[in-house]
């Protein structure tokens, strides 16, 4: 493990790392984020932002009542969003729970989708309350049933007790677990974590510890992925890549309910790290109702009027 | 339909159509508007396209304006009471919400400013601005400025070109909330706005003469400072001409104020929270091109973080959206004029000549109207002229320093003094240098911050009085001092 050289994995250097992060200002954060909502996005720029966030979009149903049925109904919509119209791309992934990565795994190769990875919550997820062994454990069987992404939580508990060298092990044995076989998506839940000061922490803590992605909510709790929230740890991932040249994605989850939401987060990336970030392998938005609007949104600039929702599928 | 390749922003206009622009535009004497006698041209200095002709006030019209004022002040304005007055103010406010997209559009037409900094920050604060004071208007026994405090009789209000509306509102609310009637003259390259306030007074019904309007140059303005039947002259612009009329006005009994130049320092500590930062320092010297007197044009940086600062600022800087201003999003829009234009030329010259490193990012502008790229200058040192002239353009002098004492020392070291910046996440630290600070308005952690609540006004040869607040009411009072 070589934590890019930042830490040496002890605590006292991992707390001398963080503690001398940059502090943000809430108001100035918010206010970038406010003034950067009001971009206009129109014409083929919105196309673009619809067809871009659409292969971004990690497809998710995350309830106690999913069955089969449900999560091969949205595999099949994964692989085509829209059934009429096959210009309409694949979206970033499925994202399920750890017991239904094999169901979808195996409905997606059928159906033409052995491009769309499957995602799965891990750790404990959402509330990550639970024994390191059980945590590891859940990851293990996660991988062995196909997932190539685990979406971790992190123990915000620990976090908030300021037992970050714990959280950071937590996070340095799941990357251990998922090796080169899973990328790692580490969820902060921000709106548990509340100030932007713990979310930049959080950010190099998890960068540091080897996340592929950082990801701000499990979507159980809100707020979830505000734009400042986003803003913020967009801004740590281009901090990060100047200090080590890597490039750390980032996946808002939680609340980005349309399209206009979506070209928000766009225009975020955008704007705070560049165009590189514009791209399912670094930007990954986590939402189901999301799809939706993208397809009506991208019919209504094709047909001109807003459809019903009765012409895009339900699940 | 074409997508694109990458996220390029497609033009988004903001459609002109809502305002109609006159041909030809008479002064607004009297609540009614009466035709000039010369014109001049008012144009667009994102296109140079001629928008309107304007008329330019001689001694008739000036004296025609105060003579209505007189009348309003004596008939009606000065014996109503304050309920009354404070129902137009309302009105007024109201109108101008109402008709707001229709400002922005004109302001943005005939400034140059971005769509978005008229519509989110010119218009919305125009309006606060009259709300604020409206409800002044029945309160003024209470507001700690005397028992019964009268008004000064006619005030002759002279604008500046950079926020022509606001500035507007800034001289006409609290005049007429505190019982004075007016003449006002807007700026020679912007008058479109003001002009529209006129049918805004009339559409609010607002009895004749208690606003005047009229259009001219600094003939006009001096036919205004000079006149006999002017009580008090309000004047924001720059401070060499806030000394002309400060000469003029001293043996007479008239009352001023003067809101004048300004180069502020923004001192970053070491401390600060720094991408918050780098947006304040962006928004401090390039929101309205520069042209705000109390722009952070001095950038302090502590030498332990100026590098990083820097290159942060320079990242953020290759984002900032110039061109033209009635797309939704643009950041920096037009220089108002070929005037402006050339003395921002000019300065920034001097900074080459003088050793300053000039940077910009690489931006496309456009070759009709006038522009100059977002520039800043690193190696300034206090004796460069660019460290002390008020530039009033989008270019940013940076300087360093080693200790707080000497962050200080540098910030006082000019003859301005009308605002100042301070970024540091230490409250103690904050709290001590915004003392030290000779700076009529001391922003801690952002800035240009307005709101009608706070007084606003300089030090030295930043100007005389404050406007805005309860303070600012004092300067329409009879028998208040005025510091």
């Amino acid at each position: 493990m070589s934590f890019y050289g930042l830490v040496d994995g002890t605590e006292a250097s991992l707390k001398s790392y963080l503690n001398n992060l940059s502090g943000v200002d809430q108001v100035g954060a918010e206010a970038r984020a406010a003034m950067l909502a009001t971009r206009s996005i129109k014409t083929t720029s919105k196309r673009w932002a619809i067809d871009t966030a659409i292969t971004m979009v990690d497809l998710t149903t995350l309830e106690g009542a999913d069955t089969p049925g449900k999560v091969k109904a949205l595999c099949t919509k994964a692989v085509r969003p829209d059934p009429t119209d096959s210009t309409v791309p694949s979206v970033g992934a499925v994202c399920v729970y750890n017991d239904m990565v094999e169901v979808a795994r195996k409905h997606l190769d059928l159906i033409g989708g052995q491009r769309v990875p499957v995602a799965a919550v891990s750790t404990a997820f959402p509330s990550g309350r639970a024994s390191m062994a059980v945590k590891i454990q859940d990851t293990q069987d996660a991988i062995n049933a196909g997932a190539e992404e685990i979406d971790m939580v992190i123990d915000r508990g620990a976090f908030l007790a300021g037992r970050y060298i714990d959280v950071f092990n937590e996070i340095v044995q799941i990357r251990e677990v998922c090796g080169d076989k899973a990328h790692l998506k580490v969820i902060f839940e921000t709106g548990e974590l509340v100030t932007y000061d713990n979310v930049r922490k959080a950010s190099f803590l998890a960068m540091a510890a080897g996340a592929d992605f950082i990801k701000t909510s499990t979507g159980k709790v809100a707020p979830a992925a505000t734009p400042p929230v986003v803003l913020v740890m967009l801004e740590a991932v281009r901090d990060f890549y100047e200090m080590t040249q890597t490039r750390i994605g980032v996946k808002p989850a939680g609340g980005i309910r349309n399209t206009k939401d979506a070209i928000k987060q766009l225009v975020l990336v955008n704007e705070t790290v560049g165009p590189d970030w514009l791209n399912p392998k670094l930007f990954r938005i986590g939402a189901s109702a999301l799809l939706n609007d993208l397809l009506m949104q991208r019919m209504k600039m094709d047909d001109g009027y807003y459809t019903s929702p009765q012409y895009v599928t339900m699940d | 339909m074409e997508t694109a390749m990458t996220f390029e922003y497609a033009p988004a206009p903001e459609s002109r159509a809502i305002v109609t622009i006159k041909p030809k535009y008479g002064h607004f004497i009297g609540g009614k508007f009466v035709a000039g006698s010369k014109h001049f041209p008012t144009i667009n200095p994102a296109t140079e396209e001629v928008l309107s002709q304007v008329a330019l006030a001689g001694k008739a019209e000036v004296d025609a304006a105060v003579k209505a004022a007189r009348k309003a002040y004596t008939t009606t304005w000065s014996k109503m009471s304050g309920k009354e007055r404070g129902k137009y103010l309302y009105r007024i406010a109201r109108i101008m919400q109402e008709r707001a997209r229709e400002f922005a559009v004109l302001e943005t037409l005939d400034n140059g400013k971005p769509i978005r900094e008229s519509r989110d920050t010119d218009i919305p604060l125009a309006a606060a601005h009259f709300f604020y004071h409206a409800g002044w208007a029945d309160k003024l026994e209470y507001a700690g400025l005397g028992t019964s405090p009268k008004p000064l009789g006619v005030a002759g209000q002279i604008i500046p070109w950079n926020f022509p509306l606001l500035m507007l509102a800034w001289k006409v609310a609290p005049a007429l909330a505190t019982g004075n009637t007016v003449v006002l003259k807007p700026a020679e390259s912007t008058p479109l706005t003001a002009l529209l306030f006129a049918e805004v007074c009339q559409q609010a019904e607002l009895p004749a003469g208690v606003v005047n309007i009229v259009t001219g140059d600094g003939s006009t303005g001096a036919l205004i400072v000079n006149h006999p039947g002017i009580d008090k002259i309000a004047f924001t612009g720059s401070t060499e001409v806030g000394k002309i009329i400060a000469r003029a006005v001293a043996p007479t009994k008239k009352s001023v104020t003067l809101e004048l130049g300004g180069k502020a320092a923004n001192i970053v500590f070491e401390d600060a929270a720094i991408d918050e930062t780098v947006e304040g320092i962006v928004n401090g010297i390039f929101f309205n091109q520069g042209h705000v007197c109390c722009a952070g044009s001095r950038l302090l940086l502590q030498e332990n973080v100026a590098e990083e600062v820097l290159h942060k600022l320079k990242n953020r800087m290759e984002k900032i959206r110039v061109g033209d201003p009635m797309d939704k999003n643009t950041d920096v829009g037009a220089i108002n004029s070929k005037e402006q234009l050339t003395k921002i030329v000019e300065l920034a010259a001097a900074g080459d000549s003088e050793g300053a490193e000039r940077w910009s990012p690489a931006c496309n502008l456009p070759a009709k109207g006038f522009w100059f790229a977002p520039t800043i200058f690193t190696g300034v040192t206090q004796a460069h002229r660019i460290a002390r002239e008020e530039i009033f353009g989008p270019v940013l002098s940076v300087l360093t320093f080693r200790t707080p004492a000497e962050a200080i020392e540098k910030a006082n070291n000019t003859p301005f003094g009308l605002s100042a910046g301070i970024w540091s996440e230490k409250g103690s630290r904050t709290l001590w240098a915004s003392q030290q600070l000779r700076a009529g308005v001391v922003w801690a952690n952002t800035f240009n911050k307005f709101d009608p609540t706070s007084p606003f006004g300089g030090y030295k040869e930043s100007g005389w009085g404050r406007e805005g607040g309860r303070h600012g009411l004092s300067a329409y009072l009879k028998g208040v001092s005025h510091e």
